[in-house]
């Protein structure tokens, strides 16, 4: 009886991951075409431009490996708390993970919209809104410290990319890229490891409620 | 402190702190806090140590409570109030435009023309802010009337459009070569004009039609590249002009609009132009303006070309401004935020719980949200902040930064205070509860807003600056309005249950008892019998395979439906926003048209159904004399010039179409209008010059009149021109044709709808379970948190969880057992009552065996089952607040308001003042329905009831008291009830004498009758009852019979488990002692009665009432525990002869569900001592931790009121595991039912393993 119930918790465990990641994963491509427009420069064309192409206005690489990487923090966000073993407990219900994604997309919005007068007032203000979002959202230092880990890396890799010439920004002000995108990274970070605590909590109930039953 | 001192205060406290919890589990913003709290609300803090910070928390609370009262006491006022306010702040926003992409227009006249500089200038008046430096281009529009006049019948219908487009081709010629010099210098159009250059890229198949490279001047010649020639050779003048339109549905300004200038269906170019006027414009766009130049280019047109009835106004010109266009491409992103804000919104809202009316608070909440933006905006614009931001695009984010979290958090900690408080106290309460977190957000989200201002960008301070306003006035909004409303909808939930309970008491039949009864909302018990489901949602849950768990989230969720829903809403709204040529600009077409004042004297009716075809049928002469009339300046020399006047005079005679009348209205003063708004954008676009953000200007127009001889236009046919086909359907127009496609376009949309309809409803059946919907009448659309739901939120269908009242006893219940299908209870009065589990019926009645005596009438018994049968089900509430109001004078409505009216009786009983003193809380029977008025009446000349011995037995334990002094042997055997009250009050007299000879039956000894009941087991059909006294009995459950008894021991029972044909009891001294039951008729233990609720339950023996049982002390463990065993469990298989004991020195902890209303009990039990903390808190009314979710949760917050309670704490149990929940849920529903107050004695509820 035991065995058979922790296969079937395993099984469950295994779809949950995957149901997770696909979740998570279809969250970061759609965000990621979605803020990918949001940073093209509007030119008011007239025309009803094509919607396929402007959509698809980004390289075909960008939303999936966002996607990928959303995925891969969604998932590695619980599991390190599991690990550490101290659930996340803060706001831990659905309207502020919307509020959360909303303030995501207003930060990013701000970056792309708003006219700072230079690189270094944008980039503060955008990290001070990073910083706030973790303050209101998360404040677990875990969470702070792999959003800064995973912020580095992936300006780290933006860097290399951009110096490999894959693609390049139009007015590069730190090093090869723009100085607000670790801020950026941050806030997508936080803001994806808030989504997928939110879908482990269904996981983690279910385990909670086994062990119970058990 | 002991549960029986609890005070009212007490209680309250402990509400308040229940709720206080309530916050902290969900939004865990707040600290519990263990700290007292007064009745009103304010926390009770020592003065000395008051710090500053509580001072001012404390003022706070005090003026949240004021306020609440306020709010609650003055509804419609303040309502009214704040309706009136928020409109005020709204005002100013009507002055503001409407957001939109449609262009904004400014007139100036055209003798005073200078460009308007950049620089703002101050006293401008109504000079929009856009109206700074020259505009992108002058727009000189020369409009073109032309007719061939006289009609003549040789003519064939090409002719009505082939010689009037061709003299555009001299009118270019005209206007291309116009100079005009003088002292400053030679002006030709070339210098003027706006030069273009190429197309815009991706525009290739129009570089033959549009200018390129030169003047952007555009005009039906552009179809022939301006050469006469080309069109003379041209076979097929509309194939040509339809060559270049999109095919299909166009929905932005076509090449033929702008080409020609006017919309299609007034151009008259087409075989069906009944008319025969064609109307087609030369569009000059210029850089510069010079009034010199357009001057002498006018006066040359009009020269030549002189419109006779011509009143156009010339002396104004209108600029236009254009708003940023929205694209596909930042469409995206709008629309993904605003999806975020309603998911937003939809989970929050959906949290809102326990009100009357869920929907409307949630309009309420997000009224609350969206009036404070509007008024933010308008307060804004009051002081004279202009929004320049796109509303529309910070809009979501305004809404997330304020939030729906307040308005969450004060309906649930409202809903969350005691029920039986009134409305205004709850709503005091409530507010007073959350002020101090509602304040401390406020304060930090001022504090973030304000750091934000500080960043010194102008977008990102104008965004803080409405995030202020809007907050303050949210604020203001939640306090008053949110807060009104929210006192009304529980006032009206309160009715509502008021109304429900009624006709139940009205002693109606009672509702049709069956599993799949329609459910009804819970909150107040049903006093009606139907069954109790043991499993609870969430475990049948957890045995559904993934896919079905798939699959009902996304029944219960509908989520395809709804998103798809969505994205259509989405779609029609952008599609009507954004199609130029739909409703906003046919609405805007029809309005200008109607609108009297654009028509002066009926001239403005279009030319098409004005006024020609009216006067066509009358008298001819007639056409003449008024015609003219209108003309309020008919030029002399235009009239002898134009050969259209003798002309249309000798054609008079003939038929009535046979002239093409050339009417100028009002109409054709600003022809453009008519066009999209898109027109000029996408004229500029194509050279890649956006209009966004800026505007044009547009001179008045230059009308011209065209009239061409028969001749002419016979000369300039082409061969193939006569050979053309007469028209197929003459009544059909051209237009028609179109409208015809657009017919059926929406023909082939509306069979797409269809189709779609019947794939969602077939996905809809695929999806979802058959009986989706059916089972229950609202299960689908049931409200959350109304059942215990499993995480995923979906509870199966056949689930009943109601509570079932057993009603009988009269005072509290101290010992309950159940085997599943009997449940044998006793209370304080030494009653035990056996009822069936399944129904709810009351099988027996044990009364107390020190009043055996009364057995010989024991038709009172039965006659009171009866009594409980037809009525009790319904009516003792309601008789029983009435006699209440009788005896006692609290006021019978507002026991009956209350939704539990049981609470408040107790609530008020237990003073806290005499802790020393004895306990007399049970002695007090709060039932009164057993009095009986007759005796009432005898009883006024004396001084009231005496309760001497009533407070002496509770004095002197051990001398028994005495029955009641009104117990006549006459009146016990003429009215039953008399014999009801005799036995179940005994103490109420002191008429000793009366009773010794008659206790005659009563097999037990004297002393033993007024020792209590402390534990009880039931097995089979025997109860086994251990008393205080040490003494052991054995009943027969069915037959209320005693079977038994053995007094072996000293100290009292205080647990009992069946262990086979043994019995183990537990005493007070730590004791073990074994019973082993003996019936000397074995055949009948082969007799089984099935247990069908509990499969694990080994069947039990019945005992035949023939049988002798005996009972024996065959084993006893002294001092197995140190101290008293509090529970005891035997192993659920029976066999094995150990029995696990608890000793009471660990915490014992025990939950329950008193009733669907769902109040868990918590209770510790301390060692050695009698007392006992009894918490309760209403946890709401209903219950979304039956499913054992957040008794969890309300165990962890026992934690924090224990530990201020009781100085050594043992380590927290293990959360209590979801089957004992359910076990203890039928017990716990049970004893509330049985019992008359909420509070049940320390046995009551089934012992949770731990």
């Amino acid at each position: 009886k035991t065995e058979a119930s922790s296969t079937c918790r395993r099984v469950f465990v295994t779809t949950n991951l995957l149901i997770r990641g696909a979740m998570l994963f279809s969250v970061g491509v759609f965000l990621a075409l979605v803020l990918n427009l949001l940073q093209v420069q509007r030119n008011v064309t007239l025309f009803p431009p094509d919607v396929i192409s402007s959509i698809f206005s980004s390289a075909w690489w960008v939303p999936p490996c966002c996607g990928t990487a959303s995925a891969m923090i969604g998932l590695l966000y619980p599991c390190i708390d599991s690990c550490l073993g101290e659930p996340h407990k803060f706001k831990r219900e659905w309207s502020s993970v919307m509020r959360c994604v909303a303030v995501f997309v207003g930060i990013n919005h701000a970056s792309a919209k708003v006219d700072f007068a230079n690189n270094v007032q944008l980039s503060l203000t955008l990290a001070a809104l990073s910083i706030g979002l973790w303050w209101t959202f998360d404040r677990s230092r875990s969470g702070f410290s792999l959003g800064v880990t995973i912020a580095l890396l992936a300006t780290l890799a933006t860097q290399l990319l951009v110096y490999n010439g894959v693609f390049q920004y139009t007015s590069p002000d730190f090093l090869y890229i723009r100085s607000w995108l670790p801020c950026i990274f941050f806030a997508g970070v936080i803001t994806m490891g808030n989504i997928g605590r939110q879908l482990a909590l269904y996981e983690y109930k279910f385990i909670q409620e086994k062990s119970h039953q058990d | 402190m002991s549960f029986d001192t609890i005070s009212p205060g007490d209680a309250f406290k402990l509400g308040v702190l229940g709720s206080v919890e309530k916050r902290s589990l969900d939004a865990p913003r707040r600290p519990v806090l263990g700290r007292a709290v007064l009745p009103n609300g304010r926390e009770l803090t020592p003065p000395a140590r008051m710090t500053l910070r509580k001072q001012l928390r404390e003022k706070i609370s005090a003026a949240f409570y004021r306020h609440g009262l306020l709010c609650a006491s003055y509804p419609v006022p303040i309502i009214l109030f704040t309706s009136a306010s928020i409109l005020t702040c709204c005002y100013p926003l009507l002055r503001l435009p409407l957001p939109g992409t449609g262009p904004v227009e400014f007139t100036t006249g055209v003798r005073d023309y200078s460009v308007p500089s950049h620089e703002p200038q101050g006293d401008l008046g109504e000079r929009p802010d856009w109206y700074r430096g020259p505009p992108v281009a002058y727009i000189q529009q020369v409009l073109v009337k032309a007719a061939v006049s006289p009609w003549d019948s040789s003519l064939v219908p090409v002719d009505v459009f082939r010689s009037p487009l061709g003299r555009v081709f001299s009118l270019l010629e005209e206007i291309r070569n116009h100079v005009h010099s003088d002292s400053s210098g030679i002006r030709s159009l070339e210098s003027l004009c706006l030069q273009v250059t190429d197309l815009f890229p991706g525009l290739r198949r129009m570089q033959s039609v549009l200018p390129e490279h030169g003047c952007l001047l555009v005009s039906p010649g552009n179809y022939w590249q301006n050469q006469r020639e080309l069109f003379d050779s041209d076979a097929d003048l509309l194939k040509t002009i339809q060559k270049h339109e999109p095919k299909g549905l166009h929905t932005s300004a076509t090449l033929r609009d702008l080409l020609f200038g006017v919309p299609g269906k007034y151009t008259g170019v087409s075989h069906y132009n009944r008319k025969r006027v064609v109307t087609y414009t030369i569009t000059v766009v210029l850089s510069s303006y010079d009034a010199r130049f357009l001057g002498s280019l006018r006066a040359r047109l009009k020269q030549l070309h002189p419109s006779a009835n011509c009143s156009l106004r010339e002396d104004h010109m209108v600029h236009v401004h254009f708003k940023e266009e929205i694209g596909i491409a930042e469409l995206i992103p709008l629309v993904t935020t605003y999806i975020i804000l309603f998911a937003y919104i939809y989970f929050s809202t959906r949290k809102i719980d326990m009100v009357k009316s869920k929907w409307g608070l949630a309009l309420a909440a997000v009224v609350t949200v969206l009036s404070s933006l509007l008024m933010s905006v308008g307060l804004c614009t009051l002081f004279g902040l202009t929004p320049t931001l796109n509303g529309g695009e910070i809009f979501p984010y305004l809404v997330v930064v304020i939030g729906l979290e307040n308005v969450l958090v004060l309906t649930k900690s409202v809903v969350s205070t005691p029920v039986d408080l009134e409305v205004k106290l709850r709503i005091a309460q409530g507010l007073s509860n959350e002020s101090w977190s509602i304040m401390k957000n406020m304060a930090t989200e001022l504090c973030i807003i304000l750091i934000g201002y500080f960043t010194l960008v102008p977008a990102i301070q104008e965004f803080c600056l409405f995030a202020v306003v809007g907050l303050v006035s949210d604020f203001f909004l939640q306090m008053f309005f949110f807060t009104t409303v929210l006192s009304i909808d529980i006032r009206r939930m309160e009715l509502a249950d008021l109304n429900r309970r009624l006709p139940a008491e009205a002693g109606l039949p009672p509702p049709k008892p069956g599993p799949l009864r329609p459910r009804e909302v819970p909150p107040p018990p049903r006093p009606s019998p139907h069954t109790i489901t043991l499993q609870t949602p969430a475990f049948r849950n957890l045995r559904l395979p993934k896919r079905l768990r798939v699959v009902y989230f996304l029944a219960r969720t509908r989520l395809a439906q709804r998103i798809i829903m969505v994205g259509t809403v989405i779609w029609i709204g952008i599609l009507v926003y954004t199609d130029p040529a739909g409703i906003r600009t046919y609405l805007a077409a029809q309005v200008s048209e109607q609108s009297p004042l654009g028509d002066p004297g009926g001239a403005g009716l279009p030319p098409h159904l004005g006024v020609a075809p009216v006067f066509r049928g009358g008298d001819p002469t007639s056409t003449l004399s008024i015609h003219p009339a209108p003309d309020p300046t008919p030029l002399p020399e235009n009239q002898s010039q134009g050969h259209h006047g003798p002309a249309r005079a000798g054609l008079l005679p003939q038929a009535p179409p046979a002239v093409p009348q050339i009417t100028w209205g009002a109409e054709d003063e600003e022809g453009w209008r008519r066009l999209s708004f898109r027109h000029w954008p996408s004229l500029f676009s194509y050279y890649n010059i956006t209009l966004a953000k800026r505007y044009i200007s547009i001179l008045p127009v230059i009308p011209v009149t065209v009239h061409l001889s028969p001749q002419e236009a016979i000369e300039t046919r082409h061969p193939q021109d006569t050979r053309h086909p007469p028209p197929p359907i003459p009544k059909v127009s051209a237009d028609l044709q179109t409208d015809l496609t657009l017919y059926k376009v929406a023909a082939l949309g509306l069979a797409a709808g269809v189709l779609l309809v019947l794939l969602l409803f077939c996905l809809y059946r695929v999806l979802c379970p058959r009986n989706y919907g059916q089972n229950g009448v609202s299960h689908g659309r049931r409200r959350r948190g109304d059942l215990p739901c499993d995480d995923y939120g979906y509870s199966p269908p056949v689930s009943e969880i109601s509570p079932l009242l057993l009603r009988g006893h009269s005072m509290d219940i101290e010992c309950l057992a159940s085997d599943g299908m009997l449940l044998a209870s006793c209370c304080l009065a030494g009653q035990i009552r056996v009822w069936d589990a399944q129904t709810g019926d009351c099988l027996t009645v044990i009364p107390k065996p020190g009043l055996r005596r009364s057995s010989s009438s024991s038709g009172c018994w039965e006659q009171r089952d009866g009594w409980d049968g037809v009525g009790g089900a319904t009516e003792p509430e309601c008789l029983c607040s009435e006699a209440h109001g009788s005896y006692v004078g609290i006021d019978g409505l507002s026991e009956e308001e209350e939704g539990y009216p049981l609470r408040r009786r107790t609530a008020p009983i237990r003073p806290t003042l005499f802790n020393d003193q004895p306990d007399l809380t049970p002695l007090i029977d709060t039932n009164f329905t057993s009095q009986p008025p007759s005796h009432l009446l005898s009883t006024p000349p004396r001084a009231g009831f005496d309760f001497g011995g009533l407070v002496e037995r509770a004095y002197m334990e051990h001398e028994p008291p005495s029955p009641s002094a009104y117990t006549s042997p006459s009146s016990a055997s003429s009215s039953p009830p008399t014999g009801a009250q005799l036995q179940r009050r005994p103490s109420l007299g002191d008429i000793a004498a009366a009773l010794p000879p008659e206790r005659a039956p009563s097999s037990g000894p004297q002393a033993d009758w007024e020792s209590s009941v402390w534990a009880m087991e039931l097995r089979g059909n025997l109860i086994a009852a251990g008393r205080s006294s040490g003494k052991l009995e054995l009943w027969d459950a069915v037959e209320g019979s005693l079977r038994c008894s053995n007094e072996d021991g000293v100290s009292g029972i205080t647990a009992l488990a069946f262990l086979n044909n043994r019995i183990v009891a537990a005493r007070l001294n730590g004791s073990l002692d074994f019973f082993t039951v003996e019936i000397n008729k074995p055949l009948c233990l082969l007799q089984y009665r099935g247990a069908p609720l509990r499969g694990s339950v080994p069947p039990s023996p019945c005992y035949s009432s023939e049988d002798v049982i005996s009972c024996q002390l065959t084993r006893s463990v002294q001092c197995a525990h140190h101290k008293p065993i509090t529970v005891l469990r035997a192993p659920p298989g029976g066999s094995s002869p150990a029995a696990r004991t608890t000793p009471s020195g660990f915490i014992v902890w025990r939950t329950r569900v008193v009733s669907s209303p769902c109040r868990v009990t918590l209770e510790g039990s301390q060692p050695y001592t009698s007392t006992r903390q009894w918490f309760w808190r209403v946890e709401g009314r209903t219950a979304p931790s039956a499913c054992g979710m957040s008794s969890q949760g309300a165990v962890s917050a026992m934690f924090t009121v224990t530990a201020a309670t009781s100085p050594h704490w043992s380590a927290p149990p293990p959360a209590s595991s979801a089957r004992d929940w359910t076990t203890s849920s039928v017990s716990g529903t049970a004893a509330q039912g049985s019992n008359s107050t909420p509070y049940s004695r320390k046995r009551a509820a089934a012992p949770v393993w731990a």
